[in-house]
């Protein structure tokens, strides 16, 4: 062997053994080995929070691919329904006859289910449909946080009457409209001071679940489908009705949207919504003046993957709200990866996703929110993982691979997949803490901090559900239980802190859409009042701001009217209520 | 993919058409560009062009490196051209890594300089860097599979244009065989495993199979010698890969890292024992002649 061979041969195995190291650098950097300086406890069950998630059933049809297609409906919503400065939760369901609930804070540490007695409970019906979750929020500006149950059927609006019960209102204000959705928001996209309302379709609203006609119900493609549910815009008419203004104002996506939110991405003071679209781009509306939505072109509309939540969050403290979109990861099969955009779009027009190591690879990843864990200033991530946990030795990924590639009239029938019997699916996948280390990225954490569960996550929500200045995380699994996580360890040695319940008064009473930018430590990071994020989830309302050992130096809020308040001087480690200025 | 043919074949005779003017070679180069730029312009396949400029410089650096350095003299870069676009349409990687496009480019180069017997090296370039990437970094790499937009005029472009210029470049037998193939051991798999029989017969209307068939399966370099022995071979492909298929569908574990790709990785396996045994049969045959 000349030594000219010699070398090439060295560098040929020298090359493989980077493969090797490489790979086992990338696995590494997704197994979650981070230290928390948190603790998460499991507190469901001592908290009175005993709730199961039930999987709809369906048409015998599509019985080879039940397991897939109804595997959707376990969510999450939080707001304050009473009043009383404690936030409340409220879980869906989604087998006919099962129950939702609405677990009631008892200010103890503990919760109590309530639904059935507000009337909240038995939405599940044949001929009306099941749930897929709900969002809260004060259409009628009554003080009182109303409930829009989003359904495979017919969602439902149910007015708070504020004594505890709830009125459904749906016919009347003209949402008696059969959907197959899994997402809506609250939002003011006019700024008239009214909530309107956002309904994504997922699948078309043709499709009755229990009496198909046809089982040609599926996308027409993995990565560029458009024949989904049409997503639907209700403006609210002040009368207790709701008008569909879809067309007109151009937000009626078909392309699967799995997940909207809405915030004020571009700084020109009108709320813009922004979609998770499974078998497709992500989507950007830009808002303009309250009149009409344009679709932005703005780095989103080539990188087409399965986006499943949509959550918000100033990643870096430049006063901005930079996406975090959820998507699915195996190995192996598929790297769609999640995408963390950060938002260029003043200086650029468009966001840069930057997501890597474990923010990209999670998994088949479903919730997600941001939320300062630790109370150090910065934005941190909860994400949710795993899609159908069945039998440990049977996998369905090389089946559906069969049909991933082909054309879409083929797999578009849902007769045309391979069974999936009793097979995993993505499954016993790990949720993810990940903390923010500023400019050293993220670090998951979710195992040192406790949450170790393998069950399958859908939605997950962020609230100081004790009123203790920390966040708690509320997971709620497809057919499994809904999860308490207590955050034990957010106190003083944490940092500071500071809460905002803001209410409106020329804008919107949930003061839903307002923009709020805390400076502390010479940062400004913003946070907008939330009218349903992540996965068919909502946080709470109330802002929560991490200040790690700084002072609380100035907190501007944009209201969604226009008006614009700075207050100074707010005292740390408390939550403050701020009304807004009458003029 | 496909190692571009050393030698243009003769012409076809009393052919009128332009095209069998043209190398062989260059169609094929033609055919890979044809579907870079309509996966790109359409589906924006590459997610980057620095993964393109990755592998497409790589592999033609190595090329002209090893050739020079190995052998002296500088040889034609359409087989790296070739590879390094397939490279950037088949390795889908996690995140934005970029590492799989540099180290596979450099290995399916470096593969035809190492791998060799009797001169002649044993796998095609890219099929040899993909097996090994998705056996020996699953963490990293995925294969393409379904960022194609699942679109049947596409398809149909991609597969017209494919289809002829595999008739020119005289390796339409192979096509056909592994198309036919792949159908009646789609049908027998559907017998066999009792699902829809179109789910078995749709992975070859994806775009993993378009590459497969017109350019892995077909390089004239990594093929064998007689045109009935490259009928069988790929026949002994389609029935690996049909091995492979079902054993995924009986949930075999241990052979779970070869479900992600089943014809790839059943041109690794068969695609350089029958080149070692027509290589070792034509070495015995002139020996024997002399």
């Amino acid at each position: 062997m000349s030594w000219r061979r010699f070398i090439v041969i060295a560098a040929f195995v020298a090359a493989i053994g980077a493969v090797l190291a490489l790979n086992g650098r990338a696995a590494a950097g997704v197994a979650g080995r981070g230290r928390a300086g948190i603790q998460l406890h499991e507190v469901s069950h001592e908290s009175g929070i005993d709730f199961v998630h039930q999987e709809t059933t369906l048409d015998p049809k599509l019985a080879n691919i039940a397991a897939h297609v109804a595997a959707l409906g376990a969510c999450v919503s939080v707001a304050d329904f009473n009043n009383d400065n404690w936030p409340d939760l409220y879980f869906t369901t989604s087998r006919f006859g099962a129950a939702n609930a609405l677990y009631v804070n008892q200010h103890d540490g503990t919760f109590r289910d309530v639904a059935a007695a507000a009337g909240v409970a038995a939405l599940n019906r044949p001929g009306e449909g099941v749930s897929m979750g709900a969002v809260w929020g004060d259409y009628d500006n009554d003080g009182n946080e109303d409930l829009f149950v989003y359904k495979w059927g017919y969602p439902q609006l149910l007015h708070n009457l504020g004594n505890g019960k709830f009125e459904d209102v749906t016919e009347k204000a003209g949402l008696r409209r059969w959907m197959n959705s899994n997402g809506a928001i609250w939002f003011d996209f006019d700024r008239d001071g009214l909530l309107d309302l956002y309904v994504t379709g997922y699948f078309r609203s043709d499709i009755d679940f229990w009496h198909l006609k046809t089982t040609h119900i599926m996308q027409e493609s993995w990565d560029f489908a458009s024949n989904g549910g049409k997503n639907l815009l209700f403006k609210n008419m002040g009368d207790g009705t709701f008008k569909d203004v879809t067309d007109s104002l151009g937000v009626g996506s078909t392309r699967w949207t799995l997940a909207a939110a809405a915030a004020d991405f571009n700084d020109d003071g009108w709320p813009d919504l922004y979609l998770a679209n499974d078998y497709g781009p992500e989507e950007l509306f830009i808002n303009h003046g309250g009149k009409r939505f344009e679709l932005a072109r703005a780095g989103l509309e080539d990188d087409s993957k399965s986006g499943m939540a949509v959550a918000i969050g100033d990643v870096y403290n430049r006063d901005r709200h930079d996406v975090f979109v959820t998507n699915i990861s195996e190995r192996g099969f598929l790297f769609q990866g999640n995408n963390l955009r950060i938002n260029f779009l003043k200086e650029l027009g468009r966001f840069d996703e930057v997501a890597k190591g474990v923010v990209a690879d999670a998994g088949w990843a479903w919730g997600a929110q941001f939320g300062d864990l630790n109370n150090d200033g910065l934005l941190d991530l909860v994400v949710t993982n795993g899609f159908i946990s069945a039998d440990t030795g049977r996998d369905y990924w090389y089946a559906m691979s069969k049909i991933a590639g082909a054309q879409g009239n083929i797999f578009e029938d849902a007769k045309n997949w391979p069974p999936i019997g009793n097979a995993s699916l993505s499954g016993y996948e790990r949720p993810r803490v990940l903390l923010n280390r500023g400019r050293d990225g993220f670090v998951d954490v979710a195992e040192a901090a406790g949450i170790t569960h393998r069950l399958d996550g859908r939605s997950v929500a962020l609230a100081d559900l004790f009123n203790r200045g920390a966040l708690d995380v509320v997971i709620a699994n497809e057919k499994g239980r809904a999860l308490l996580y207590r955050n034990t360890l957010a106190g003083p040695e944490n940092g500071h802190w500071v809460e905002l319940k803001l209410i409106g008064t020329r804008s919107n009473r949930s003061a839903i859409g307002a923009e709020v930018t805390a400076e502390f430590g010479g940062v400004k990071q913003r946070q907008v009042v939330n009218g349903g994020t992540g996965f068919c989830s909502q946080n709470d309302r109330r802002l929560h701001f991490g200040l790690g050992h700084n002072r609380l130096d100035r907190v501007t809020i944009r209201w969604p009217s226009g008006a614009v308040q700075t207050v100074d001087d707010l005292a740390t480690d408390q939550l403050h209520l701020i009304t807004e200025p009458s003029r | 993919m496909t190692t571009a043919p050393a030698e243009a074949p003769t012409r076809t005779a009393g052919a009128a058409w332009g095209l069998s003017r043209i190398d062989p070679k260059y169609l094929i180069v033609f055919l890979i560009t044809l579907v870079l730029v309509v996966g790109e312009a359409r589906y924006s396949i590459l997610g980057g062009y620095n993964r393109l400029a990755t592998a497409l410089g790589i592999c033609v650096a190595t090329e002209v490196f090893l050739s020079w350095f190995l052998r002296g003299r500088i040889v034609n870069i359409s087989s790296a051209y070739i590879t390094g676009i397939s490279l950037a349409l088949l390795i889908k990687p996690q995140a934005n890594i970029l590492w799989p496009f540099a180290l596979g480019a450099f290995l399916a180069i470096a593969s035809k300089y190492v791998l060799t017997y009797r001169a002649r090296h044993l796998w095609n370039p890219s099929n040899f860097a993909i097996a090994l990437l998705l056996l020996l970094a699953p963490a990293s790499v995925a294969v393409l599979s379904h960022q194609w937009g699942n679109d049947l005029g596409t398809n149909l472009v991609i597969w017209a244009f494919g289809l002829v210029i595999a008739w020119r470049a005289r390796v339409l037998h192979v096509t056909l065989t592994y198309v036919v193939c792949f159908v009646a051991f789609a049908i027998v798999r559907h017998f066999i495993v009792g699902g829809p029989l179109l789910a078995e017969v749709a992975p070859i209307t994806g775009p993993m199979y378009q590459l497969f068939v017109f350019f892995m399966v077909t390089d004239p370099r990594t093929t064998v010698s007689t045109r009935r022995g490259r009928i069988l071979v790929v026949g002994l492909v389609a029935l690996v890969e049909t091995i492979i298929r079902l054993a995924g569908d009986f949930q075999i574990a241990w052979l779970r890292p070869l479900y992600p790709s089943p014809p790839l990785l059943a041109l690794a396996i068969v695609g350089p024992i029958a080149m070692w045994w027509d290589l070792r049969r034509v070495a015995r045959a002139s020996m024997v002649s002399r």
